[in-house]
């Protein structure tokens, strides 16, 4: 069966976890945004964790299913309905052949993010669904969809009642996180006031913010030395100060290298957080312990874990 | 005994090596092997590891590595720990296998965008500078900015001309250019602010090729005029 898209939406991709065990080559992983919201709406489904799914932003896709399946949806919400009928968030849904999904306004957050039984179907490359756009590789066709394109999935029977997740596992979404940062190399260059500053102000994000990175603007930051420096690996997370005292934090499209200046990396269970936020919202930022940052990410693992085996086995019974 | 390194986290689930904020082979071999050490007996919960100019920064899964190195309060310092043991015996490494690579190089007309702005600023013909640019072999030292995209050194220093003050928005695909000491050739067509010296028509990056990248980590570039009818 197909998802057939009416309408594209704004550079709507398809994304799994990431193009992994290439960076020594310069090529970036790419992958979803949130992985948080990628991760459950799989789980949910009982699709393998790097399944691949759909990211799209608000105008978000017309979508067509040519044949019956289930779906979910995570992230933002964008006020889903199917033929109609509203369709909630961080569950999963039957749909009928010939269902239209639309969204209706932009609720809350950035990125939206759609799964289906058994993952969508593009060609792989390098091991991964994930779409480079500035390579032109992965993905559908090697490029954000555009209308009447078509993906390939499997079918569904309609088994089961919806299944619908607990609260503890969803991210806390704000408009205005609080951004956890492991120190990095350069921080200890920050001048006093400067390191005062990030610790206390809040920073909003520019109009400048896409998949590659987001520009903030606040109080430029001074280093107490013009530090000049070689290249070397940035990642997903990697908050840089520019010459002019302003920050960028690199996102999901990141280059695989940098000079800039590494103040910090957002730990990685505030990275879904980040993702949903956008040109006018803000950030603080609060130091966190490397130990304390793995702790969260395992912590993060488990609850995952545990619900990948609870869905699983209700999916399981569904069946019988 | 060596200095050690410094070894810092980049989030929590990579590590970067650094052995000296400095352009420089022996940093760069130092690099390189230790990258290809992880990727030929990589432990458990070893992602990739990914070298530059005198760095390498290595990826993991943090669930795994907390699991096979329990006795280590973090994954950080479990890693941390496995990098400084195989620095412990440098010989040991694996050494890098040093592929030499002939680039051939349009230098007139169209190709050579900025052949003019080169010549200007070191004060000789066009025909001097690209004389001086192909006199030398350049190591890669690293990839990045795309992919495929080779950072080499160094260029003679009377035609290291720093990048543009404001970059192109689109530099063609196969452009050689200069920045500073730097060499690069771009793998496909995007934005750059490096001088353009020339143009080759190698296939940089192909993503339907078995090694989608042309060039790696450690190979000898040597750029050859091509002939003008």
């Amino acid at each position: 069966m197909s998802l057939v898209f009416k309408k594209p939406g704004i550079l709507t991709t398809v994304q799994d976890l990431g193009r992994t065990g290439w960076r020594s080559l310069g090529i970036n992983p790419n992958g979803v945004m949130d992985a948080a919201a990628a991760r459950i709406a799989n789980a949910v489904l009982g699709n393998s964790d790097s399944a691949a799914v759909l990211e799209f932003h608000f105008p978000a896709p017309e979508i067509e299913f040519d044949a019956d399946t289930k779906i979910a949806i995570a992230g933002a919400d964008f006020g889903a309905r199917i033929d109609g009928t509203d369709l909630q968030n961080w569950s999963s849904a039957f749909v009928k052949e010939g269902s239209l999904l639309k969204f209706a306004k932009p609720g809350f957050g950035r990125r939206g993010y759609l799964s289906v039984e058994g993952g969508l179907q593009v060609h792989k490359w390098l091991g991964s669904s994930s779409t480079n756009l500035a390579a032109r590789v992965g993905g559908c066709s090697r490029r954000e969809l555009i209308a009447a394109d078509r993906i390939e999935c499997a079918t569904a029977p309609d088994t089961a009642p919806a299944l619908k997740i607990g609260q503890s596992i969803m991210p806390p979404y704000s408009r205005f996180p609080t951004i956890r940062v492991i120190a990095g190399n350069e921080f200890e260059f920050l001048t006093a006031i400067a390191e005062r500053s990030l610790l206390l102000d809040r920073f909003t994000l520019t109009n400048d913010c896409d998949r590659m990175g987001y520009r903030l603007a606040g109080t430029p930051l001074h280093l107490l030395d013009d530090l000049q420096m070689v290249s070397s690996a940035v990642t997903f997370g990697t908050i840089q100060i520019l010459p002019d005292g302003q920050l960028i934090i690199l996102m999901a499209d990141h280059q695989t290298s940098g000079g800039y200046p590494r103040l910090g990396s957002v730990a990685s269970v505030d990275l879904p957080l980040l993702a949903q936020t956008g040109p006018g919202d803000g950030l603080s930022f609060s130091p966190i312990s490397i130990e304390e940052a793995e702790w969260l990410a395992l912590q993060f693992e488990k609850e995952l874990k545990f619900l990948r085996v609870g869905c699983k086995f209700r999916n399981q019974n569904d069946h019988h | 005994m060596e200095d050690s390194p410094k070894i810092f986290p980049l989030g929590d689930n990579c590590l970067t090596v650094d052995f000296g904020n400095e352009i420089a082979i022996e940093l760069n071999d130092k690099a390189i092997a230790l990258t290809n050490q992880f990727t030929k007996d990589p432990f458990p919960g070893f992602i990739e590891a990914v070298p530059a100019y005198s760095s390498l920064s290595v990826f993991y899964n943090i669930v795994e590595v907390r699991e096979h190195f329990s006795e280590f309060d973090s994954a950080f310092a479990a890693v941390a720990w496995l990098v400084r043991a195989s620095l412990e015996y440098p010989d040991k490494l694996v050494k890098s296998e040093r592929r030499a690579i002939d680039v051939p190089v349009d230098f007139g007309g169209a190709a050579a965008l900025d052949i003019g702005v080169i010549a200007e600023r070191s004060a000789m013909s066009p025909a001097n500078v690209i004389d001086l640019f192909t006199a030398r072999t350049y190591r890669v030292y690293m990839l990045g900015f795309l992919p495929g995209f080779a950072y080499m050194g160094e260029v003679d220093e009377r035609i290291a001309v720093p990048r543009k003050d404001s970059p192109r928005t689109k530099v063609p695909k196969g452009s050689v250019g200069i920045a500073s000491r730097q060499t690069g050739i771009y793998p496909f067509e995007s934005p750059g602010g490096w001088q353009i010296i020339g143009r080759t028509n190698l296939e940089m990056f192909s993503p339907d090729r078995d090694s989608p990248c042309l060039l790696a980590p450690g190979d000898e570039v040597r750029f050859v005029p091509l002939a003008r009818s």
